[in-house]
């Protein structure tokens, strides 16, 4: 279960305060798929940042399974996202000297489990690039890198799976591709899915599209996938 | 937790860049192998010092005495004798060598050996085993340089004094001997039965006596805490095969801190590399690192990952520089044969090669951690949005502290680990600190003087080239102090080699090539007539009559100055007059107003003259008047003494010394102080006599003479000494040439050293040149999008890598020329000159160097066409 208390995100901009998210609360049940839509410069990346660990709140808390995380050190908070964080980024986010199949297993390798490759090959397979696992980012299609960046999000078997524009440097088709992938992916294993996007239609087939406008929450209402 | 994983990671992670990461930390290669090549060559050293310890002496126990042995000393060797020790005695004197055949002449050092001497060690002549048969007659063994000095060959007679000997062959290799010293003056080994007959040592003559003994060394050492004080009451030194190996090891130590020193320096120099290239390599990784961090790595993890590849890179570098220094080993001994009184075996020294591994793996590590540390400020927010507003809070990270005390203590431990003892260590740290510094400030300064010179009058790309000096990321820094440093160190060598020879070149019209001297009174007049009969000029003669000090102010000597044995004694410098600072050694460590011990206990070479020459200034008193300066009216005779023995002896104008002349006292008043040219071989005194006073004293006579070209030097050498035996000549450009020939190994060695400098500071630009690759690309890729020739970019990247190699070796040279300023001065005290013409070529050479390094590594900017960089984007 993620817990979202009374968010406040505050920059410092020439010196003077600029307020990024406000009193932004909400819960997200386990194996829920989450939304959350807004105009460019809404705050949707900033609450992302904030959800997943990689950013600490100005005020309010963030509690994963009830751990919160604002009360973690930086390097706890990455043991944390190891064990139970999956993520998919707009720009893929591969490691450029790294096979496809190295890619995939790096949350393994970085916990020590000596068990990556078999497993980054069965989920490579799952997603349709069984014979491409030594293959390069650069020798990959955005369509294919992203596919890998789905492998590599679900090999830990992940709790919550944070997608931020998944879609984004894809075309249509493409998209839609990736999104049914991760959509079954996500069923399979039962993780919770939270997606960041501006994508309207995308949105549409999540359970539940939470709208942000100016850093603040203005509707938090079921989506398409009921 | 499993570790494999990570490092796997981590190597696959250095994918495609091997190649580019080996390039960064191969800085420290070539500094490794100077490390390396310096410390096996002083291992090695010092095992030779040890395996030759006896044999280098010949004995296990020595005698020595400049007088002959008294009757103490004596009975000191019949004892040991009657003991059944053996015992052979050595005589050694200069004497002027004379080939009969060819008339060839030229002063050598004779060493009349007892049979039996050598006890240890071998004499290799050749033909071989002509030592054996020197005792059998009136034999000669002499340097080769010798023969070639008198256009002699073995088998030819060769005069010494009043006698004649066979030569029967030459010295190969004599244990114990310094090569370089038959440049000076080549030895002649005779039966020492046959010295008599060659009458050349008389009263008052110079000559050093010693005894050599094999005993036990258990015995030796008992023999020497026995008699020591018995003998120095006769003014004979002693000292064992042990000593004299700790002497020698602790002087030899020294020579190999100071190389390896250089060497560190030079490693010092790739540490500063690796730490620019892992920070350059480091910010193209940023987007990687940001990843890893989403992902759950720990930024301690991440640290791990590229300290890792900077480790592994970092031994497969020092491995390289290890074997280049191995290899450089051998080099090392060739270059300093001749100036070491030991073989040196060429050997694998294990701790060398470990040290050397260990080192170069730890300065790679330890300077690289600095940009990985900074790794821990890239937040994984960087994954899901390009800006990221910096920590707000910024606070000191407790990890940079740490690394940065890490790296001083790393530096620290290395320098003080290389230079053995503390004084050297901190002297030398400081220095290079401040140098280091200095080319430091300068860059930071011509940074901002790029950033607002008035530019506009050049062309596009020069003003470009310029302003990539201070663009963001530049590496301006880095490159000047690397490169910089190495031009710095090649130049003060220059400079020390040239300033240092400069006061010796004897070429000049106006100075003396010949050194005349132990010429007696009745003989003065002979020797100059046959000078000028060979067309050879007398500039200078000087009367010198040996004296000692009796008492200053009333105190006598042996009150101010307790004896401490036969070290008092005076070896005079082959000017014929004063030796001056290799007599300061056994000065005590006495307070501030106390005589020196050397100066009151020396035998004094004294002239007299009424007035100053050419090589004196006078800073005190005034000089008497020619044929005055007596004893007016029963008072003290005028004296007039060099400023720095009056230091010494802590007296001044005013002040009254008795002398000692051959048992005649001679009460004197000092009525001036002289400073004295001492650089010049010339003869030079430190007291000076009016000519009324000391006239009448036995005397013999030192003359300078300039003979117009070889020939008449050899013709004045051979007729001198066929009329008068027992006068030495010394040919002072053969001194010269010798000089020449030390100081040039000496430099060799330090240059070959500070050349792994240079050619790092050359890596190091490789590197800035190659971690700013990318950006250039682009930048280039853009400029030709908007219409920029490949010729424009050409002479973008030119006029960058010509400015930043000009300011590089000029600021070199400007602190090497403020380093050599400061060393003239205070260590070697020369006068100080600056040969602008040479410095000039080095910087020239170093700045067209840097233009090619730069627009090499810069090929692939050009090997991009517009389109293919753009679609890479």
């Amino acid at each position: 279960m993620l817990i979202a208390d009374d968010l406040q995100k505050t920059y410092r901009s020439g010196g003077r305060p600029l307020s990024a998210l406000q009193n932004v609360s909400f819960r997200v049940e386990p194996g829920e798929t989450v939304a959350i839509v807004g105009p460019s410069g809404s705050g949707k990346t900033t609450l992302l940042g904030l959800l997943a660990g990689l950013d600490r709140p100005s005020s309010g808390r963030v509690l994963l399974d009830g751990t919160d995380l604002g009360a973690l050190s930086e390097d706890d908070r990455a043991r944390l996202r190891r064990e139970k964080i999956g993520f998919v980024f707009q720009s893929f986010q591969l490691i450029p000297t790294l096979t496809a199949r190295e890619n995939v297993s790096v949350p393994l390798d970085l916990a020590g489990d000596g068990g990556g490759a078999a497993r980054a090959n069965e989920l490579l397979e799952r997603v349709g690039l069984g014979g491409r696992g030594h293959h390069y980012p650069a020798q990959l299609s955005g369509g294919e890198q992203q596919r890998v960046a789905l492998a590599r999000a679900f090999i830990h078997r992940p709790s919550i799976l944070f997608a931020d524009e998944p879609t984004g440097n894809l075309d249509a088709a493409t998209g839609a591709r990736i999104i049914e992938l991760m959509m079954e992916l996500n069923r399979e294993i039962g993780t919770t899915l939270v997606l960041v996007t501006h994508d309207l239609d995308l949105a549409a087939r999540a359970r539940r599209v939470i709208r942000l406008a100016d850093g603040a929450v203005v509707s938090d209402e079921p989506g398409g996938a009921q | 937790m499993n570790l494999r994983p990570l490092l796997a990671l981590s190597w696959r992670e250095s994918r495609f860049a091997r190649r580019r990461l080996l390039l960064f930390l191969s800085s420290i290669t070539l500094g490794v192998a100077a490390l390396v090549a310096t410390q096996s060559f002083a291992a090695n050293l010092a095992a030779g010092v040890r395996d030759q310890a006896r044999d280098m002496m010949g004995a296990d126990v020595s005698l020595s005495s400049n007088r002959p042995f008294g009757p103490r000393t004596e009975r000191v060797l019949d004892s040991l004798r009657r003991a059944r020790i053996p015992v052979a005695r050595v005589t050694s004197f200069a004497s002027m060598a004379l080939a009969e055949r060819t008339g060839g002449a030229r002063l050598a050092q004779v060493r009349a050996v007892e049979p039996g001497y050598p006890f240890y060690g071998e004499i290799v002549t050749a033909p071989a085993n002509r030592w054996m048969d020197l005792q059998r007659g009136r034999n000669a063994l002499v340097d080769p340089a010798l023969l070639i000095a008198l256009d002699a060959r073995v088998g030819d007679s060769l005069e010494l004094g009043e006698s004649t000997f066979t030569i029967i062959g030459t010295l190969e290799k004599v244990p114990g001997a310094v090569g370089i010293g038959s440049l000076f003056a080549p030895r002649v080994y005779i039966p020492a039965r046959y010295v008599k007959e060659t009458q050349l040592i008389r009263m008052g003559s110079r000559a050093d006596y010693e005894a050599y003994a094999r005993m036990p060394a258990e015995r030796a050492e008992r023999l020497l805490a026995d008699r020591r004080a018995v003998l120095r009451g006769e003014r004979v030194g002693m000292s064992t095969a042990r000593e004299q190996q700790a002497d020698l090891d602790r002087a030899l130590r020294r020579l190999g801190s100071f190389l390896s020193l250089v060497g560190t320096f030079a490693l010092l120099l790739g540490g500063i590399g690796v730490a620019s290239a892992m920070g350059a390599y480091i910010a193209q990784k940023r987007d990687t690192v940001a990843t890893l961090r989403c992902l759950g790595a720990t930024a301690p993890q991440v640290i791990f990952i590229y300290l890792l590849q900077a480790g592994v890179m970092g031994l497969i570098g020092a491995a390289l520089g290890t074997a280049i220094g191995l290899a450089v080993q051998w080099v090392l001994p060739r270059l300093l044969a001749d100036l070491l009184p030991v073989q040196v075996d060429t050997a694998l020294s294990l701790p060398a090669v470990l040290t050397g591994v260990g080192v170069g793996v730890w300065i790679a590590v330890a300077f690289a951690l600095l940009p990985l540390i900074a790794t821990r400020r890239i937040s994984p927010l960087q994954a899901i949005r390009r800006r990221v507003e910096p920590d707000e809070t910024r606070r000191r990270d407790p990890w940079a502290i740490g690394g940065w005390a890490l790296l001083a203590a790393s530096i620290v431990a290395l320098v003080f680990l290389q230079a053995g003892e503390m004084g050297t260590g901190i002297g030398f740290t400081a220095g290079i600190a401040a140098t280091l510094f200095a080319l430091w400030l300068s860059a930071w300064l011509v940074t901002k003087a790029a950033r607002r010179a008035p530019t506009g009058a050049l062309g596009y790309p020069t003003r470009q080239g310029i302003a990539n000096l201070h663009r963001p990321g530049n590496q301006t820094r880095v490159v000047v102090l690397a490169l910089g440093f190495g031009v710095f160190l090649l130049a003060v060598v220059y400079l020390m080699q040239s300033n240092l020879l400069r006061p010796l070149r004897v070429d000049a019209k106006s100075q003396g090539n010949l050194l005349l001297f132990d010429v007696q009174a009745d003989q003065e007049a002979g020797v100059r007539q046959i000078l000028a009969g060979g067309g050879t000029e007398v500039l200078q003669r000087a009367p010198i009559i040996p004296m000692r000090i009796h008492s200053i102010n009333g105190v006598p000597a042996t009150t101010l100055a307790p004896g401490r044995g036969g070290d008092a004694e005076a070896a005079d410098s082959a000017g014929g007059g004063e030796a001056r600072r290799s007599e300061r050694r056994d000065g005590p460590p006495g307070d501030d107003d106390a005589p020196e011990g050397w100066a009151v206990r020396r035998e004094y070479r004294s002239t007299y003259r009424d007035t100053l020459v050419d090589s004196e200034t006078l800073l005190r008193g005034r000089m008497w008047r020619p044929g005055a300066g007596g004893q007016a009216g029963g008072g003290p005779a005028e004296v007039s003494m060099d400023v720095s023995v009056a230091e010494d002896l802590k007296v001044d104008v005013g002040d009254q010394i008795v002398w000692d002349v051959q048992g005649v006292r001679i009460p004197t008043r000092i009525t001036s102080i002289r400073e004295v040219d001492w650089q010049r071989l010339e003869p030079n005194f430190f007291a000076v006599f009016p000519t009324e006073v000391l006239q009448g004293a036995p005397q013999t006579w030192v003359m300078l003479a300039r003979a117009p070209d070889a020939p008449a030097r050899a013709t004045a050498q051979r007729d001198v000494v066929r009329r008068y035996s027992n006068v030495a000549v010394l040919d002072l450009t053969a001194i010269q040439a010798a000089l020449d020939d030390v100081l040039g190994r000496v430099a060799a060695v330090i240059r070959f050293l500070a050349a792994f400098s240079v050619a790092t500071g050359f890596i190091v630009l490789l590197g800035a040149v190659l971690s700013g690759r990318l950006q250039r690309i682009r930048e280039s890729v853009l400029l030709r999008t908007l219409g920029a020739t490949r010729r424009q970019i050409a002479r973008v990247l030119l006029a960058e890598y010509l400015s930043l190699g000009l300011l590089a070796s000029l600021a070199g040279i400007l602190l090497a020329v403020i380093a050599g300023w400061a060393l003239a001065r205070w260590l070697f005290e020369v006068d100080y000159a600056v040969p602008v013409l040479p410095l000039l070529w080095l910087a020239l050479g170093v700045t067209a160097l840097s233009a090619a390094v730069g627009l090499l590594a810069s090929r692939e900017v050009f090997r991009h066409t517009p389109l293919e960089a753009l679609r890479e984007e």
